[in-house]
């Protein structure tokens, strides 16, 4: 038995609808943080010499960002609890 | 003022105590769901939050303006990012049972013990001046109260020294109250939960004050802010990327963090909440920072100190209610943290320090019986006490001034140097020991140089001539500028240099070295965690003895744990009685409940010293070299196959002997029943036939042969009705006299009765009357029959030259556990699974009854609702009878 044959057994090509929903709330939860990153990096820009960045904006901004990742993370993982209440009927 | 500061202090403190307290009982009585709620969970990882950042963080913003929040989005990040990292940590540390970050990196390599000192040692450095952090914020806030009123009663340090007491009397009655498999604390949890709320909300009052009572709303703040000396946005670029990074990396090493992380956690749902609810406190916590800062600087006079504003502002405005709240919320994010700490460190010292020589000096006695449990809390208390005293030493010497405050910074760059290898380690199956060992050790020697060693300030460790041109002249090793990388910000260069160094040396060292076959064996274990849970093993079979291994565990778990351990894996394994097979599965699973205690490293070699030698079989190098996995997985799992049917085989060898050996009995007992019978009966005819043929017998001659046919008609009765009393309780016929009694009192008719027979015999009866003083609902008539005949059993066949017999009770929720030890030679092993049933006797020489005791013995028990057994591993015969409290009629 090749190797190849092998995987091809364990991992199917096709998955049932709720699966695949899945896995793509997964790769969410994953892609989440590196969004909270690259968000929060964009204070950097800032530092170019333009006109400087008033103080509330630079909080607010900041601040709304945090509050889109709590919601963005909760909202995930109750997504990820109901597919797996409907995978176990 | 500094009374009533003092007064509501004490107060809070009993509050923690009755907190921590009435958690821990309701966990102990099994009623402690709601202690592992996810949201306790969430609120303990709080601890993150530490005076530093309570008091510190306006005063960061105060001077740096934006670059506080780092350290808070850092750990959010983590949190979003859970099914990332923290996901695997978790179950590996609850599949591994993990006690502590030194335990994690020290078992994935091949449970290195000298892995395990290095990250303890660093831990502990990086640690001490963190917590004497913590004890000059509560100084410095008890100075403010304390500088109106009363000057000079009180001086800072004898505030400190009594924090640091204080708080090591709390954690130790919490921290170390037992020996917990799991490693749980759920009274310090508990406690740090409430001290979260606290925290939070008193941070939140001031700011509300602030926002709503002194800037005249939202709009207004935001308009003040904008036109204070904090009005732009003024981050320096790298630092506020590194220092994003670099508090997301200590989030996941610092010992405290790990603790509550990973230690303390119980299932996957608690993770799941902490990974939105963390991050949103983390937010609230840092939302009125700013505002704070900005009212601060405004109102309060030129030069005051921007770390106390939490604390002036309210007095100013004189807000004394606020200001104590203020103070609470700040005692709360410092106490808090040093708990945690002085576990997570005292956890770390008595594993990998203290334990590993003890043991070294104890060698080749961990069989030998005594409780080491002792040993283990001693070491854990001692350490508390000393990381404490190191603490406030630090604090002492350095006289408190402002050089500490920088000292955070400090600390998390130290156990960020853990980072490498952790990740590495349940990442990458080519990590190495030695590539371990050579990240760490770089990162801590660059770390201590070009950090830790400098925060001190030039002149202090390093002299004065290190920086300005470098040791002995040479340029390129100057600590603030390494291989001539100038004019960085001196934290950024060292976070910088050593970290990557250390991945460098981490990642070449793992590359040209070779794992040994244990390493590679918990290295497919960790990265392999969410696949194959435990599919490798670590030990062969035969060379174990189980009783030796009870033994061992007794000392270490508990003698009643240890039991019920071994016990439920026997019958697991399908056996009958208290001693599993030793099988490679079961030592495994010791491995793991012995980790939970005393650390993987330290359980290993206890195990090592009484399975000897080979800890890996060729057999687990092959599943461990997955490129033939098919081939081998095959013939494992025939060879699997095989090992369980010559168990069975074993098993039913054994079941035929016994059958074997009670049919010898039987025949035994039926011609000794019919000879008994027979004794009487022969004499009964004879003297009948005298009375009746003889002539002119005297009237004392026919009384005596008439009271001779009585006295052989009622040994015949006797004999009848112990018979006849086995057949109604196998039958399940007999009806039970059931009321209310003491076990003292059953317990005390019974020892009369059984001396009442043999008083030649002196046996030494050991009780322990206070725990005896329990109230039974059961029939006390049958029951002290039980006993009765357990206590003669005792005094018949114990062989001791001063027999002794010990009486042990051990009362729990819902049943009483009584053990009869006496200091004999016990049953043979051989025979100990035949000594309930009926006609067995074990010694032919003193036999004096037809061997029916303790079979009528288990059928009353168990017609009672409990059970009896031989207890092995006692040092001497040994039965447990294990009784409900409470006899219910449906156990019939």
């Amino acid at each position: 038995m090749s190797p190849a044959s092998d995987s091809d057994q364990r991992i199917p090509l096709f998955v049932e609808r709720q699966t695949y929903r899945r896995r793509r709330i997964v790769d969410a939860a994953r892609a989440l943080p590196l969004l909270g990153l690259l968000l929060w990096w964009v204070p950097l820009l800032w530092a170019l010499p333009t006109q400087p960045v008033s103080a509330s904006t630079a909080l607010i901004y900041v601040f709304a960002v945090w509050f889109g990742l709590v919601a963005g993370a909760g909202a995930l993982i109750v997504a990820l609890g109901r597919t797996r209440a409907q995978d176990k009927p | 003022m500094l009374n009533s500061l003092a007064a509501i202090s004490v107060a809070y403190v009993a509050l923690l105590f009755a907190v921590a307290f009435f958690a821990e009982r309701a966990a102990r009585r099994g009623r402690g769901n709601w202690l592992r709620a996810p949201i306790v969970y969430t609120l303990s990882l709080s601890i993150y939050c530490t005076a530093w950042t309570f008091y510190g963080a306006v005063g960061s913003a105060a001077r740096n303006g934006f670059e506080y929040m780092t350290i808070y989005l850092g750990p959010s990040l983590v949190l979003i990012g859970w099914w990332w990292v923290l996901r695997k940590l978790v179950r590996i540390g609850r599949a591994q049972r993990i006690t502590s970050v030194a335990d994690l990196i020290s078992s994935r390599y091949g449970k290195s013990n000298l892995l395990g000192v290095g990250v303890t040692l660093l831990a502990v450095i990086g640690t001490t001046p963190y917590i004497a952090l913590q004890l000059q914020s509560v100084t410095l806030s008890v100075e403010v109260f304390g500088h109106p009123g009363l000057p000079g009663t009180q001086g800072p340090t004898s505030t400190a020294f009594w924090v640091a007491a204080g708080l090591s009397v709390f954690t130790v009655i919490f921290g170390t109250r037992n020996l917990d498999a799991n490693e749980r604390h759920h009274g310090v949890v508990m406690a740090i939960a409430l001290e979260a709320i606290v925290k939070l909300a008193a941070l939140l009052a001031v700011g509300a004050f602030v926002v709503w009572g002194m800037s005249g709303g939202i709009s207004g703040t935001l308009e003040r802010i904008d036109a204070s000396e904090l009005g732009h946005w003024n981050v320096q670029g790298g630092r506020w990327v590194g220092l994003m990074l670099l508090s997301a990396a200590a989030f996941l090493c610092l010992p405290r963090m790990f603790q509550v992380l990973v230690v303390e956690n119980d299932n996957d749902t608690q993770l799941r909440m902490a990974a939105w609810a963390f991050p949103l406190y983390l937010m609230l916590m840092s939302l009125f920072i700013v505002p704070i800062a900005v009212v601060g600087l405004d109102v309060l006079p030129e030069g005051s100190n921007p770390d106390l504003f939490v604390l002036t502002v309210p007095l100013s405005q004189g807000q004394d209610g606020l200001a104590m709240l203020s103070f609470l919320g700040g005692f709360s994010s410092a106490t808090s943290m040093v708990i945690v700490a002085a576990i997570a460190l005292s956890t770390m010292v008595s594993n990998h320090i203290v334990m590993p020589i003890w043991l070294r000096f104890t060698t080749g006695t961990a069989s030998v019986s005594g409780d080491v449990r002792h040993v283990v809390l001693l070491s854990r208390r001692i350490s508390i006490a000393g990381v404490l005293l190191l603490g406030y030493l630090y604090y002492a010497m350095s006289g408190g001034g402002t050089a500490l405050a920088t000292i955070g910074l400090v600390s998390f760059t130290g156990v960020a140097q853990v980072l490498p290898a952790m990740l590495g380690g349940i990442f990458w199956r080519g990590a190495t020991r030695l590539g371990a060992l050579a990240g760490i050790g770089t990162g801590f020697v660059i770390w201590l140089y070009t950090l830790y060693l400098p925060s001190f300030g030039p002149g202090v460790v390093l002299p004065d001539s290190f920086f300005a041109e470098g040791p002995f002249g040479i340029a390129s090793l100057n600590p603030n500028a390494l291989f001539g990388l100038d004019g960085l910000d001196p934290l950024l260069h060292a976070v910088l240099w050593s970290l990557t160094l250390n991945t460098v040396a981490f990642f070449a060292a793992s590359l040209f070295s070779f794992p040994s076959p244990l390493e590679r064996l918990q290295g497919a274990q960790f990265v392999n965690v969410t696949q194959a849970p435990g599919s490798a093993r670590g030990w062969t079979q035969g060379v174990a003895q189980a009783e030796d291994l009870m033994v061992m565990s007794q000392r270490i778990i508990g003698a009643s744990e240890a039991v019920a351990l071994f016990q439920q894996a026997a019958r697991e394994q399908g056996l009958d009685g208290h001693l599993p097979e030793p099988t490679p599965a079961f030592l495994q699973r010791l491995e793991r409940e012995l980790a939970g205690s005393v650390g993987a490293a330290t359980a290993h070699a206890m195990i090592g010293q009484i399975v000897g030698g080979a800890a890996v079989s060729v057999q687990d190098l092959m599943a461990v070299a997955d490129e033939t996995a098919q081939m081998m997985e095959y013939s494992a799992r025939l060879e699997a196959q095989s090992a369980e049917l010559s168990r069975t085989a074993a098993q039913l060898r054994a079941a035929n002997d016994k059958l074997t050996r009670l049919s010898v009995q039987k025949d035994a007992f039926l011609s000794q029943i019919s000879h008994e019978l027979r004794t009487p009966m022969t004499s009964i005819r004879a003297f009948s036939e005298i009375l009746r043929d003889a002539q002119g017998l005297s009237d004392e001659e026919q009384s005596k042969y008439a009271s001779i046919i009585q006295d052989e008609a009622i040994r015949l009765t006797r004999l009848l009705d112990d018979l006849l009393d086995l057949s109604v309780l196998e039958n399940g016929q007999v009806s039970l006299n059931v009321g209310q009694g003491l076990l003292r009192d059953v317990l005390d008719r019974a020892l009369a009765a059984a001396s009442a027979n043999e008083g030649e015999r002196g046996l030494e009866v050991v009780r322990d009357p206070v725990a005896e003083n329990i109230r039974l609902h059961t029939d006390t008539e049958r029951l002290s029959q039980v006993f009765i005949n357990l206590v003669t059993n005792a005094r018949k066949y114990c062989d001791a030259t001063a027999p002794r017999l010990t009486i042990r009770v051990e009362p729990h929720e819902d049943r009483v556990i009584v053990d009869f030890i006496d200091n004999g030679s016990g049953v043979a092993t051989e025979s100990q699974d035949m000594i309930f049933e009926k006609f067995a006797r074990v010694s032919d020489q003193k036999a004096g009854g037809a061997g029916l005791g303790l079979a009528i013995c288990r059928q009353i028990v168990v017609r009672l609702g409990g059970e009896i057994s031989y207890l092995p591993g006692q040092g001497g015969g040994a039965f447990r009878v294990i009784l409900p409290r409470e006899f219910a009629l449906a156990a019939q």
